[in-house]
Parts: C-alpha cells; sequence; structure tokens
C-alpha cells in the first residue's frame, strides 16, 4: 500500500506567541517549529502499516523551506520520501488553498491510504481532512482513534460523545488522525543518518496542477483581519479560614456565582 | 540552555539532538519526577536502545550505530541536562562495547555486541577493588588457569551496575606482573553483587561490589592475551574520560538552567532578581565556562575520531569539565538560594553529580597525572 501523510509544519505549542506589526500574523523570530502532533499520529500510523504489510510512505507538505527540517525528520522516523510544494512568494493562503495544492499533489502520486492529523496545531482550523477527501474524491474518516484492517478497506474508531462510533471505510480513502491512535516513535539513529541521504522534492504550486493566483491574496475565501492575544490569566483566587467546611461552602458559591461553572 | 555553537553542529546532530530533547522532557524528567530516587530506570534505557543509542559509536555491522564520538559526546550531553545517572549508564554501558570492539574475536563480538547495542544486555566494567582504584596496575583479584578456562577469584569495589548488569569485563591478575581481561556473564556461579554504596549523587545508576568466588569463565571469556588487560582498561578509561566530559557539560546546561528559571521569577529588593547586576554577571560567567568546557570536550572527541593519539587531550577535557560542572553547579545552588539546597528541585542534584564526575573514569589529580607526563615526556 501507498501512503501519503500530509504534515503541517508549525510553531511548537510551548513557543511564546508574539503578533507581528500588522496585527493580522505572528512574529516568526525566536519561534521554533515543528512538526504538528496531530500529524505525528498520521505518520505513525502509516509507517506501522508500511512495516505490517508493505508499501511506501510519503511525506508531504505545503510550506516555505523551513518547514524541509519538519520532511528531513519524518524521514529519519522511516518515511521513504518527502515532498514539499513551495509556499514563498505566495502569501497568505486559506484552508482549501491548501487543501487544493495538497490534493494537486496527491493525485499524481499512486495512494491507497491519505493520512492527516485532525487539525493543524496552531490554526487549527480542522477543515482539512474533508476537503481534501472531497477534492480527491475520496471518502474520509475523521478523528480515528483505532484501526482495524481489513481487505480493501478499513475499520476506524472515533471516540463520539458518551459512545465509540466504528466506521467502515473503503480504500483508497483519507484518514485523519488525533490523539490516542497510537505512541508517535522517536527519530532513530540509524533514521537520522539515512535521511541526510534522502532528497526532498520541491515542487511549485503550478507543479501542483494549480495557479497560484487562484488560491493566494486576494483569491483566499478566509482571510485573517485581526489576531490577539488571549488575556492574561487572572491571579489565583485564595479561600481564607481555618475552617474547611466554611471555606468549602465560600470555594462553592464562588464556583457558581462567580465562575458560573456550577 | 542551548549551546551557543549549536549552529555548528550538522544537520544531524541537530536533528539527534532535538530527539533527546524530546526524550528528555517527554520521559525522562516525568520519570525522575515520581520514581523512587534509587531506581535504576532500566525501561528508559531500553526505550534509549530502542532509538539506537545503546551503542551509538561501535560498528554497524555488530548493531552498534556506526556513528562518531562527537555524536556520542552530543547525546550523553543532552541526556545530562537532567542528571547524570541515565548519561552515565550509556557512558559505562559503552566500555565493554569499545572493548569487545576492538579486542574481542570475531565470535565473541557477533555473540555479546548487538545484545549490548540493543539493550537486551547491560553492560559493566568492573576494574576497582576495595585496596585499589587509581592504580589500576595494583589490583589483587586472581585468574588462575583451571582446565580449559580459568578460575576468577577476588572482590571488586564500585562497579557500576553492580546489580543490574548482564555482562561484566572483569580485570584480574593472571600472574605477578600480568592483568588480563575477562567476560563474565551475571549468571555465573560465584559471582555475587553486593548490596549498592548509599552516594551522594548518580543514585539511579546503582554502584557496588562484586564477589567472585571461584567463579569459573571458559577460555573464550578472556579479551585479547593474557597480559594485555591493563591496556585493555587504560585505553577504555581514555575514551571514557570523554563522555564524562560530555556528561559534565550537561549537567552545566541544566544548573544554568535551573539557575535562569529561578531568577527569572524570584523578587528580590524590589526587583526581579534577573536584573541584579551581580546575579546576571554570576550567570554570564557560568555560561562562558560551560561553553569553553564543552569546546574542550568536542575538541577531544574530534581528536579521537581523527584517529589521532587523544589520550592527553581526554584527559584535559574530563579534568575541565567536570572541574567546570562543580563550580557552575555550585554557582547554580547558590543562585537558587534554599530552593538550591532542597531535593525537590534539580541544583542540589546536578551538583552532586558533578562531585562524582570528578572521582569516576580516573580521578581529577590521576588526569593531572596522566596530562603532566604528556606534557614531560
Ligand atoms: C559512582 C561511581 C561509579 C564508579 N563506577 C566504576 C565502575 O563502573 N568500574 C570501576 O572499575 N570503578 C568504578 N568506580 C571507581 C572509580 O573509578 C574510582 O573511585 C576512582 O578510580 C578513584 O579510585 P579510588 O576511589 O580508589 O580513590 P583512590 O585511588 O584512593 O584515590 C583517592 C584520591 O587520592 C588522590 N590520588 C590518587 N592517586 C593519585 C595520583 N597518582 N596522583 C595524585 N593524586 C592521586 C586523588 O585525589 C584521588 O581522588 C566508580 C566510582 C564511583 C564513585
Ligand atoms: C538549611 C536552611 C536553614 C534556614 N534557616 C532559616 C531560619 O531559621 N530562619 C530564617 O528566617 N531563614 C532561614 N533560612 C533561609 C535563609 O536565610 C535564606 O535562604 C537566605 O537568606 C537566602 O534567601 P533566599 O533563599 O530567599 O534566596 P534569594 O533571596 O532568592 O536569593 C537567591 C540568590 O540570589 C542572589 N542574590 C539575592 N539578592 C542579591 C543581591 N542583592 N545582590 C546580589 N545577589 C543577590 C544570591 O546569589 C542568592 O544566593 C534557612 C535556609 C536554609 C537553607
Amino acid at each position: 500500500m501507498n501512503h501519503i501523510v500530509c504534515i503541517a509544519y508549525v510553531p511548537d505549542t510551548e513557543t511564546k506567541i508574539r503578533i507581528a506589526a500588522g496585527g493580522v500574523s505572528i512574529d516568526e523570530a525566536d519561534v521554533k517549529w515543528i512538526v504538528s502532533p496531530y500529524d505525528e499520529y498520521a505518520l505513525e500510523g502509516a509507517l506501522q502499516m508500511k512495516e505490517a504489510k508493505g508499501g511506501t510512505v510519503t511525506a508531504l507538505t505545503f510550506g516555505p523551506a523551513r518547514a524541509d527540517t519538519g520532511l528531513r525528520e519524518c524521514l529519519a522516523r522511516g518515511a521513504d520520501d518527502a515532498i514539499r510544494i513551495a509556499s514563498e512568494g505566495l502569501g497568505e493562503v486559506d484552508s482549501l488553498g491548501v487543501a487544493r495544492l495538497l490534493a494537486g499533489a496527491i493525485k499524481a502520486l499512486p495512494h491507497d491510504v491519505v493520512w492527516m492529523g485532525n487539525k493543524g496545531v496552531g490554526t487549527d482550523a480542522q477543515v482539512l481532512v474533508p476537503m481534501l477527501a472531497e477534492l480527491l474524491d475520496l471518502p474520509h474518516v475523521n478523528l480515528v482513534t483505532k484501526l482495524e484492517w481489513k481487505d480493501g478497506a478499513v475499520l476506524a474508531y472515533r471516540e463520539i460523545e458518551g459512545a465509540r462510533e466504528i466506521v467502515e471505510m473503503p480504500l483508497p480513502g483519507v484518514i485523519g488522525a488525533t490523539k490516542g491512535l497510537n505512541e508517535p516513535r522517536y527519530a532513530s539513529l540509524k533514521g537520522i543518518m539515512a535521511a541526510k541521504k534522502k532528497a526532498i522534492a520541491v515542487k511549485t504550486p503550478a507543479d501542483a496542477g494549480v495557479d497560484p493566483v487562484t488560491v493566494a491574496g486576494e483569491a483566499a475565501h478566509v482571510r485573517w483581519t485581526k489576531l490577539e492575544l488571549p488575556p492574561a490569566r487572572q491571579a489565583v483566587k485564595l479561600v481564607p479560614g481555618d475552617d474547611p467546611a466554611k471555606a468549602a461552602t465560600e470555594l462553592l458559591r464562588l464556583l457558581r456565582d462567580e465562575a458560573k461553572v456550577l | 540552555m542551548k549551546s551557543l555553537f549549536e549552529d555548528l553542529r550538522t544537520e544531524e546532530q541537530r536533528a539527534l539532538a532535538e530527539t533527546v530533547r524530546r526524550f528528555v522532557s517527554a520521559e525522562l524528567r516525568p520519570y525522575l519526577a515520581v520514581s523512587p530516587p534509587d531506581e535504576f530506570p532500566r525501561r528508559l534505557f531500553s526505550r534509549l536502545c530502542a532509538m539506537g543509542l545503546g551503542g551509538i559509536p561501535f560498528p554497524a555491522e555488530y548493531g552498534g550505530g556506526g556513528a562518531d564520538y562527537a555524536t556520542y559526546a552530543l547525546v550523553l550531553e543532552e541526556l545530562a541536562v537532567a542528571g547524570g545517572a541515565l548519561a552515565g549508564t550509556l557512558s559505562v554501558h559503552g566500555l565493554p562495547q569499545l572493548i569487545l570492539s576492538r579486542y574481542g574475536t570475531e565470535e565473541q563480538r557477533r555473540r555479546y555486541l548487538p545484545r549490548l547495542a540493543s539493550g537486551e544486555l547491560l553492560g559493566a566494567f568492573a576494574l576497582t577493588e576495595p585496596e585499589t582504584g587509581s592504580d589500576a596496575a595494583a589490583i589483587a583479584t586472581r585468574a588462575a588457569a583451571d582446565g580449559d578456562g580459568f578460575l576468577i577469584s577476588g572482590n571488586k569495589a564500585w562497579i557500576t551496575h553492580s546489580t543490574v548488569a548482564d555482562l561484566f569485563v572483569v580485570f584480574a591478575r593472571t600472574g605477578e606482573r600480568e592483568i588480563s581481561a575477562f567476560l563474565v556473564e551475571k549468571t555465573a556461579p560465584g559471582l555475587t553483587p553486593l548490596p549498592p554504596e548509599r552516594k551522594m549523587g548518580l543514585r539511579r545508576s546503582p554502584t557496588g561490589g562484586l564477589s567472585l568466588a571461584g567463579v569459573r569463565v571458559p577460555a573464550g571469556a578472556l579479551v585479547g592475551r593474557p597480559g594485555d588487560g591493563l591496556g585493555i582498561a587504560l585505553a577504555a578509561l581514555d575514551s571514557g574520560r570523554i563522555t564524562i566530559g560530555a556528561l559534565a557539560v550537561g549537567l552545566c546546561r541544566g544548573a544554568l538552567d535551573a539557575a535562569l528559571g529561578y531568577v527569572r521569577t524570584r523578587k528580590a529588593f524590589g526587583r526581579p532578581l534577573e536584573k541584579n547586576d551581580v546575579v546576571r554577571a554570576r550567570l554570564a560567567e557560568m555560561a562562558a565556562r560551560t561553553e569553553a568546557a564543552a569546546a574542550l570536550v568536542r575538541e577531544a572527541a574530534r581528536l579521537r575520531d581523527s584517529d589521532r593519539p587523544f589520550s592527553a587531550a581526554a584527559a584535559a577535557a574530563k579534568l575541565v569539565a567536570t572541574d567546570t560542572a562543580l563550580f557552575v553547579t555550585a554557582e547554580a545552588v547558590q543562585l537558587c538560594g534554599a530552593t538550591g539546597v532542597s531535593e525537590e528541585f534539580p541544583a542540589i542534584h546536578l551538583f552532586n553529580d558533578a562531585k562524582i564526575a570528578q572521582i569516576v573514569e580516573g580521578a581529577n589529580d590521576v588526569q593531572r597525572m596522566v596530562l603532566a607526563r604528556a606534557l614531560l615526556s
């Protein structure tokens, strides 16, 4: 089976985010970039399948040159190939644009399973999985926490409110991975050394069959108009008193009347 | 604190350092926070081996990583940021691998190296004895010819992994002026580990005595020729010194991180400690000395990697890096005030490990002796 794993290279969740001048983007200086953690579950799922049944794993991203480091990490963990659709000079591209670029590249590759994280850390739009599946005319199953493989199909387990849903999806198809699916491996020393020798194929949007003017800038359907940092967290409120029973009652009152969480 | 010279690392070295950092924050630190302080982290050791880090600089054809010492040192440095024990384990585990790679027969290598690299076996190095440490030539343990094998009798002391190792390289006297090296499996009848020492630092790495009461080993357990033992031990220690130097640099970085964390949040005399010039000067001094030690360790590793004689350089690197670690960790304890001496915080543990690093793999006065000998020869 041939696996394509779509990778987003995003700011580390522990990075301190600052808003850049202009107010519609983040200041990228000093940001540490990582492969989006949800994509790590996707990659691990693909690698495990490849190890069990053979085939190839290709890591695919749309992004600037720094994303090569993320692709290299995927190669070090065991991906066979890596492709980057270069985003340089394009300006802002919305989720649909990204989906079109990824779909264009994927169409040119043999693919049985297309893997993604259910969302990209940072933008958290959570729309790419269905968009990409529609554009590829493939079925999809999202927020998957467990998989069982059958002939020509896959049983995907999804946690839904109060229950677990089991979906059978024929292949080829798109899988949106989420936390719980597996425990992503570390790159091994051998993998890191071997990744050095693998090439990253850099493509243009045109290579993916997409005219940049149809996805970027004014063509984007969704544009950021303003970014704001969340308000600073309020100071901790201590409930004073020597009598635990009284303090507990006061705490309950505060939770009900002030915090309104009860 | 990341190295000021991070940018000089190759892309692979950076990727590897990043991977180890992830391991440290996702697995090692959480483990250290909840586990008993004397527990040997065998599971984490196995995890490292699964990442291909169980035999970094040893030949790939026997399951090793086939990488250089600079890479090995880098991994040990990154691991030791959270404390010296696990890095110390990888360092000591490397000694039997080094000895087998360089002096073992083909059969010995095939039998042990792949299982050491994979972590199935944990290695140990048994030289020191109750009556002698620095003066390795004075060991009293004897190996007498016995049929087609040897009978080893004596006592070892201060042996890392004494209670948890699967394979020991044991040094014993095979003649009046002759020391030889033997492979002894933990199951060998007559081999008994004594209760581990209760020590100030590196507590998660058990260290203790071994009683060898007529331990019979086959002829195939001899490594090298009879009489090669002292040379083998000293050669292993030469390389080991680079690893202890790297470990010490990691302790420095961990201590600097602890101090930076404290002074950023602590207020005294109406402002954060980080705004205090005395504090800032101390931090700068700690960072500068750390980088100097790190550079020396890197250069010693590079020298070894280029197949040049490196014994004096390794002695210098071990001496400077561990002395620097004691200085930097002591400064970190000081800068953290009373918090610095609390066992709930990392500074004092790093300090304790640094003190021990000055003694293992040859006490620092022995490094001075080695270095002076090279200067005056
Ligand atoms: C945590 C830990 C782990 C260890 N792990 C191992 C292990 O795995 N395998 C193993 O074989 N050993 C191990 N050791 C032992 C270690 O190698 C010895 O402690 C070390 O070599 C010093 O020997 P010693 O303790 O006998 O000190 P001594 O030889 O008694 O020396 C004491 C001090 O005297 C001074 N001194 C000694 N000789 C000289 C000299 N020639 N010139 C100037 N000054 C000198 C030094 O200041 C030295 O510190 C370990 C020790 C510790 C603490
Ligand atoms: C075992 C023990 C027993 C103790 N017993 C008592 C006790 O009985 N009663 C009691 O009241 N307290 C006691 N203490 C607390 C002790 O007095 C304080 O730890 C000490 O005054 C340092 O304060 P701190 O820990 O808050 O460090 P901080 O004030 O946070 O200072 C941390 C470090 O910052 C630096 N620093 C701080 N201010 C300056 C400055 N102005 N210029 C330059 N550098 C600066 C120093 O390097 C200092 O070490 C005890 C502490 C210990 C460890």
